[in-house]
């Protein structure tokens, strides 16, 4: 199933090389880093929707952000009493012991595995069953309405947002947390690409395409599109869970609209890096968040203000110009890259027709 | 849950007297998102920016010493322009598309318009103070400020002007015949990157009138766009396309709904009572077609 | 193929070659001393932001220019580098480990709003970076034990505690009823806390009790309810989008309370935008031009006033004036500390004691400015020409509370 070529090998083997050192060459810049990877994974996991599948979901944030307040939640609610400890107004300072904060990250982050694709799966049967821009405007409303939903909730900090667990005090020296996050993201990177690249080899990406290519053709070949729906968007809520929860001990603060259920920025975010990079891809989403996040970093704060100037230009110009995004860029003028054989002549024979 | 609303009357007339109003102005807004979507099927994420941009106008004017209530004559016409060079632009380049194209291009223009006005028109929150007074009803228990109830019948007006303007002229013709059948309607001589253009025109000055009722309503501010986006969005959702008198009929019901689940939620759970209403009638209305074996298309 | 994965190869070097720029800067280069601030220029905070960057940079201009900061005997020159948090917690955490990390800046200064402020601080404090803060305000920021945080403004909880006792006061000690609508954000939410303390103390009840959504734009649901209970007392909190319309709303369905209590008055500008339908709004305020603190480097808060509207056209709110004192207390820090070192630095801020023209500091143990009380204002207009006037503290009040207000009816 795993079956790598000598070179892809080569290539997997030096990212991960590179990326098992980067933290220790690019000291500075390791959260940068795990951010980066975290936008792989999201970018990766909408994909599965978006690319392969052709639904092109705005809701994934939801599980993303659902998987940050329960890491945290868990984290604190083993030890502490949750609505104590998210109440502003609290004289009292919690800390949590080396053990407590790393088992309690643990089982937090076990549930941010397991609820969301519960939720995913509860909801699926409602929601897949739209199709084309009425998905897209549904899931853009479950995102937004998570977030207002979780800004009333008083237990885990309403509007106020609430405050992850820091990391203990005293442990190793300023660098530990950055490289602990790190290598969390890190594995959760790596067993995301494992899973989906062995997920892109099998019957199961046959039948997603199938869906996006035709799915009432699909239906009458007597696949059951619903249940390969409902378990691509399972798949999806898993990482996307795990990747919140991470983002919420990484960031130390959450806020239910603009860190948590961040539909705005990180919901079309994902959605943009899969399109650069080239959607219905293995490499596409990780090519794009990688160029996106970079060129992101290397020059938003040059702006100064004028970003938002910028990335609206970039929007338009990759939708509009770019909608294969690298990969199918590349694909286009480079087919023997791909292992596509052309036919000389057939293709002479095509530009004389012109 | 807090039943206040229902223990004094003078409060369920005003929740309802309000959420009428507020419905309407919503309602001028997602016309003018049908127009286009039924025309052109595209989905404009900038709806919202470019009624901002309308209220800025109606701002400027009252800032220079008019009165802002011009402004519904002087900002349809600017951003009927505004529409055109935007249509031109980018959206001429996305109308035969996939839809989802049109949503993230729009989507970019969005924040760039944002952007724009945020260095354009200063990044103040203003108000552009109309004086109409204020209507009082039932013996002072229920009131209604005058703007509220002008922004109410300008926008009655316009959405019945145009609809008269959609049945006789010949251009309102040539965007029913292209919203019917582009294809057909071009080989019969219509000129429809013209119909496009100006039918996106059309929107821009819908929500430039929606705009300058805003900034005598509520507040303005770059990026407060967002809500009336979303809202038109749902209401078209709710009424369907090319359906004038259910835009109005579900504007005013979701003008009326959001001001009942303020009263008995809470007003924190406002906004996504909203937005569940959204997912449960896309939901529900699968499910009914899913017994035909149909889909929402 | 194998070009495709060559391709890859050489994406992945482009990609090292890229974060292999930008080593970290000294936080001390040459003369200068190089602080980080990441404010917001864009977002729904723009408004405030700029007010905040506009402070900083008053204070920065005026205390170079009168010398800089002396440090072993030399003397060193304020500058500030300044990133665009674009009004987003995510962002702001991600902006502060930037300049930390890779900028090397070893002093920040506080971005506007608590939420803000809230995701800033565990990265600063992680780091062990001093910051000194002029704009979050959120209790839950003293409460946390941070060790490297300074705010020279007043807890949030103390915002309207005074209305309320004033309330209390004019209703001949008799607890009042009390009907109040907060955004949903770290800021109000903590003001909405110090009114519930303050309720609590007194015996008054809370009739109403609304949050409001960040994007909502009408009050109106709000203001009907209160019509029909009418409380002694409307407290309202939303930054400057909430104050503007809570006064048009209010003014258009003649809503009639004895008394309306809110912030972010002035930096709304509200008294000009809305000029005699604001009139009577009690307005809670960090700061006051009127107010008599003075240093050697604005004078006082009249003078402050005059030089910031030279600056930049318009009158100085609060935010403004609490960002240019922040300054006023690293300057002063440095000085004691007479050293760069981080940890010093820090203890020298601990231990500050002094008053600058927008009030006295003195940090508490949790970082809060202990030293100097509240002010509230009041919008009057004679004329139609419409003022902020002081009047509580008994101290500076320059004139009395006008309670009730009158009856929409009368005015």
């Amino acid at each position: 199933m795993l079956a790598f070529t000598k070179r892809e090998l080569y290539i997997c083997g030096a990212l991960l090389l590179f990326l098992l050192v980067a933290p220790f060459v690019f000291v500075n810049f390791k959260l940068q880093l795990a951010f980066m990877l975290i936008l792989i994974i999201l970018a990766m996991t909408w994909n599965i929707q978006g690319g392969e599948m052709g639904y092109n979901s705005f809701g994934n944030i939801m599980f993303f952000g659902v998987g940050m307040y329960l890491c945290a939640s868990m984290q604190i609610g083993l030890y502490f009493p949750l609505a104590e400890w998210t109440e502003s107004g609290g004289e009292k300072t919690f800390v949590h012991e080396p053990d407590q904060y790393f088992k309690g990250l643990a089982l937090g982050l076990a549930f941010a595995a397991m609820i969301p694709p519960i939720i995913a799966g509860l909801i699926g049967y409602g929601i897949l069953g739209l199709r084309g821009h009425y998905f897209a405007i549904c899931t853009l409303g479950i995102g937004i309405a998570s977030g207002e939903l979780a800004g009333g909730i008083e237990l885990i900090g309403a509007g106020q947002g609430m405050t992850a667990p820091p990391f203990p005090k005293g442990l190793g020296d300023l660098e530990t947390r950055g490289e602990f996050l790190y290598f969390l993201c890190l594995i959760l990177l790596v067993a995301t690409f494992t899973f989906i690249r062995w997920l892109y080899t099998t019957r199961f990406r046959l039948v997603l395409n199938a869906i996006r290519d035709n799915e009432d053709k699909a239906e009458a070949m007597g696949i059951e599109t619903m249940r390969y729906k409902i378990t691509g968007w399972m798949i999806s809520a898993f990482f996307c869970g795990l990747a919140g929860g991470l983002v919420g001990t990484m960031v130390g603060y959450i806020e239910p609209v603009e860190v948590a259920f961040d539909g705005r920025e990180m919901g079309v975010f994902m959605v943009l890096m899969t399109i650069l990079g080239g959607k219905g891809t293995l490499w596409g989403p990780i090519i794009g968040a990688s160029a996106f996040h970079i060129f992101k970093e290397s020059f938003w704060t040059l702006f100064l203000g004028w970003q938002y100037v910028a990335l609206g230009v970039l929007i338009i110009v990759i939708v509009i110009y770019f909608p294969e995004g690298l990969m199918g860029y590349l694909r286009e003028k480079k087919p023997e890259w791909f292992g596509e054989v052309i036919d000389e002549k057939d293709r002479k024979a095509q530009i004389s027709l012109d | 849950m807090d039943f206040l609303v229902f223990q004094v009357p003078a409060l369920t007339a005003q929740a309802i007297l309000d959420g009428i109003l507020l419905g309407i102005l919503f309602a001028l807004i997602a016309y003018g998102m049908a127009l286009q979507w039924g025309v052109m099927n595209i989905i404009n994420i900038a709806q919202g920016e470019l009624v901002i941009m309308g209220g800025y106008i109606a701002y400027f004017m009252y800032m220079s010493g008019i009165h802002p209530a011009w402004g519904i004559f002087v900002s349809p016409i600017i951003m009927f322009f505004v529409g055109v060079f935007i249509y031109k632009l980018v959206i001429n380049k996305v109308v035969d598309r996939d839809m989802f194209i049109s949503i993230l291009a729009t989507f970019g223009i969005s924040i760039l318009m944002m952007q724009l006005m945020n260095f354009g028109f200063g990044s103040d929150v203003v108000v552009a103070q109309s004086d109409f007074g204020t209507t009082m009803l039932f013996n002072n228990s229920v009131t209604l400020p005058n703007s509220k109830i002008f922004s109410a019948v300008v926008s009655i007006v316009c959405a019945v002007l145009l609809t008269i303007y959609m049945k006789k002229s010949k251009l309102g013709r040539a965007i029913r015949a292209t919203a019917q059948n582009a294809r057909a309607a071009k080989i019969l001589g219509v000129d429809t990157e013209k119909v496009y253009a100006s039918t996106f025109g059309i929107n821009a000055a819908l929500c430039g009138v929606a705009g300058a009722l805003v900034a005598i309503t509520f507040t303005l501010h770059p990026y407060v766009g967002l809500p009336y986006t979303v809202r038109s969005f749902m209401i078209v959702i709710v009424a369907g396309l090319g359906n004038l008198p259910g835009v109005a009929m579900s504007g005013m019901g979701l003008g009326v709904f959001e001001e009942f689940a303020d009263y008995l939620l809470g007003t924190e759970f406002r906004i996504a009572t909203v937005f569940f209403l959204l997912v449960l009638i896309l939901v529900y209305r699968r499910f009914k077609l899913a017994k035909t074996r149909e889909y929402l298309k | 193929m194998k070009n495709l994965y060559r391709s890859i190869l050489t994406f992945i070097s482009v990609l090292a070659l890229v974060f292999s720029f930008g080593t970290a800067n000294a936080k001390v280069e040459g003369d200068t001393i190089v602080l980080g601030a990441a404010v917001s220029l864009t977002g729904k905070y723009s408004t405030n932001g700029e007010h905040t960057k506009n402070g900083y940079n008053l204070a920065v201009d005026r205390i170079n220019s009168m010398g800089g900061v002396k440090v072993g005997g030399k003397s060193y020159k304020f500058k500030i580098i300044y990133y665009d948090d674009e009004s987003n917690s995510k962002r702001a955490a991600q902006l502060a480990e930037r300049l930390i990390k890779q900028d090397g800046v070893k002093y920040m200064l506080g971005p506007y709003s608590s939420g803000l402020t809230k995701a800033i601080a565990p990265v600063t404090e992680e780091n062990k970076i001093p910051m000194v803060e002029a704009n979050g305000a959120s209790r839950s920021l003293f409460t946390k034990g941070y060790k490297y945080l300074f705010a020279v403004l007043s807890p949030a909880n103390q915002y309207l505690e005074v209305a309320i006792d004033l309330a209390v006061e004019k209703n001949g000690g008799k607890p009042v009823r009390i009907a109040q609508a907060f955004e949903q954000d770290a800021f109000s939410q903590d003001v909405r806390l110090g009114v519930l303390d303050a309720a609590k103390r007194t015996g008054s009840k809370i009739i109403i009790d609304d949050k409001l959504p960040k994007e909502l734009n009408d009050m109106a649901a709000t203001l009907a309810k209160v019509k029909a209970v009418k409380p002694d007392v409307l407290v309202v909190s939303g930054h400057s989008k909430g104050a503007l319309t809570a006064i048009r709303q209010i003014s258009e369905m003649k809503v009639d309370v004895p008394m309306l209590a809110m912030t972010h008055c002035d930096a709304s500008k509200l008294a000009k935008q809305h000029g005699a339908k604001s009139e009577f709004a009690l307005c809670a305020s960090q700061w006051h031009k009127t107010l008599t603190y003075k240093d050697k480097f604005f004078g006082d808060g009249i003078k402050y006033d005059k030089d910031f509207t030279k600056a930049y056209g318009y009158a100085p709110p609060y935010q403004a004036a609490e960002s240019s004192a922040a300054l006023l207390v690293f300057k002063d820090a440095f000085e004691r500390a007479n050293s760069f070192d981080t940890k010093k630095v820090r203890d020298a801020l601990a231990k500050t004691k002094m008053q600058t023209f927008y009030g006295n500091i003195k940090f508490g143990s949790g970082g809060q400015n202990t030293a100097k009380p509240m002010v509230l204002f009041q919008v009057m207009c004679k004329s139609g020409k419409c003022e902020n006037v002081v009047v509580a503290p008994t101290k500076w009040a320059a004139a009395e509370l006008i309670h009730p207000i009158p009856p929409w009816s009368k005015r």
